[in-house]
């Protein structure tokens, strides 16, 4: 059967750090960094990104719309 | 495999709409206002509409509305945005106009103009965002506050008796003939975002079909007032106001429908 594999990229100096899409994660990929970008945000970052499947959640409930998503199928 | 031979232009799924601005907004850390802001503009982006469309921006903390999405923006004095929208929409009767709301700003000052503009029927679109406190300001009681709810200028918790009793601005709006879909959604996780978007698109059509008035509500957070971390927040949303203000559809018909059910 075929893998989705997906990959999420934070803009780290527009994250806020305010942890939605940490919550809303399925799959227990995003955490909140222990350091800070220029504006003093604790922003997120992928901690477990083989768990990925690249299903948007993440960047549906993101205020500050800094996620991109990626996914592709691996054979 | 590597992360860099995922991250490629043909993999991407999901990323900033082009119409929204690439300035930070200046919204608190886990504000409502940023993903409905977000819905609206991927919506305007999908639908082409971003030459005809005018916004107009309230006075709260949204009253920067017009720095993030690139669009037509008008602002409005506090409470008088459906009064302004509809002097645009009766000069331009092509374009998509919509009126950007929080509660105190449509609940409270402006129920004169949201009341009369829905029940002249005015083709526009109101998004309204209700958090039950005047965020901008400090966490002042605002009229969608609820029962026993602790703000800056209530802080033994909203007493009904001194107070009033919070209002239901969406019901009353419902009842209005000149309304054609009124609904009341909320953005606190990733399925309730993409319903509300749909409501909104639903919305959108209704307007650009000159059906009437259409009026989605969206419950939101104000974690800065509430006092809570965001996600603290979107449980305390989900827990207290929902029982409150249930989501869902309150009216879908056509301007003038007397018959449609409330």
């Amino acid at each position: 059967m075929a893998k989705v594999r997906g990959a999420v990229v934070v803009d780290n100096e527009e994250c806020k750090g305010c942890g939605l899409c940490v919550e809303a994660c399925p799959h227990d990929v995003l955490r909140l960094n222990r350091e800070v970008n220029s504006r003093g945000y604790h922003y997120s970052y992928m901690e477990n990104p083989g768990n990925c499947i690249g299903c948007s959640n993440c960047g549906v409930v993101c205020p500050d719309t800094c996620i991109t998503i990626y996914r592709m199928k691996v054979e | 495999m590597e992360l860099k031979d995922l991250i490629k232009p043909e993999n991407l799924v999901y990323s900033k709409s082009a119409l929204l601005e690439d300035v930070p907004m200046h919204y608190c850390p886990g504000c409502s206002h940023g993903v409905v802001h977000k819905v609206l503009a991927e919506l305007i982006e999908e639908m082409g509409l971003q030459e005809k469309t005018v916004g107009v921006a309230p006075v709260g903390c949204s009253v920067f509305a017009y720095n993030y999405i690139d669009i037509d923006w008008q602002e409005a004095a506090h409470g008088r945005a459906p009064a302004v929208a509809t002097g645009i929409v009766r000069v331009n009767p092509d374009k998509f106009v919509f009126t950007y709301q929080g509660d105190g700003d449509l609940a409270s000052i402006g129920t004169a103009e949201i009341m009369h503009a829905c029940n002249r029927g005015e083709n526009i679109l109101v998004i309204f965002i209700n958090n039950g406190i005047y965020g901008m300001t400090g966490g002042q009681m605002a009229p969608t506050t609820l029962e026993g709810m602790v703000t800056s200028t209530t802080p033994f918790g909203r007493n009904v008796d001194l107070n009033g009793y919070p209002l239901k601005i969406t019901e009353l709006i419902a009842q209005l003939p000149g309304t054609s879909y009124v609904t009341r959604q909320s953005v606190e996780t990733p399925g309730a975002v993409r319903k509300c978007k749909k409501a909104i698109k639903k919305a959108i059509d209704n307007v650009l079909a000159k059906k009437g008035t259409s009026f989605v509500e969206v419950v939101s957070t104000c974690n800065s007032g509430w006092k809570m971390t965001p996600v603290d927040a979107n449980h305390w949303m989900q827990e207290n106001m929902f029982p409150f203000y249930p989501l869902g559809d309150m009216k879908d018909s056509v301007k003038g429908d007397n018959n449609a059910k409330n």
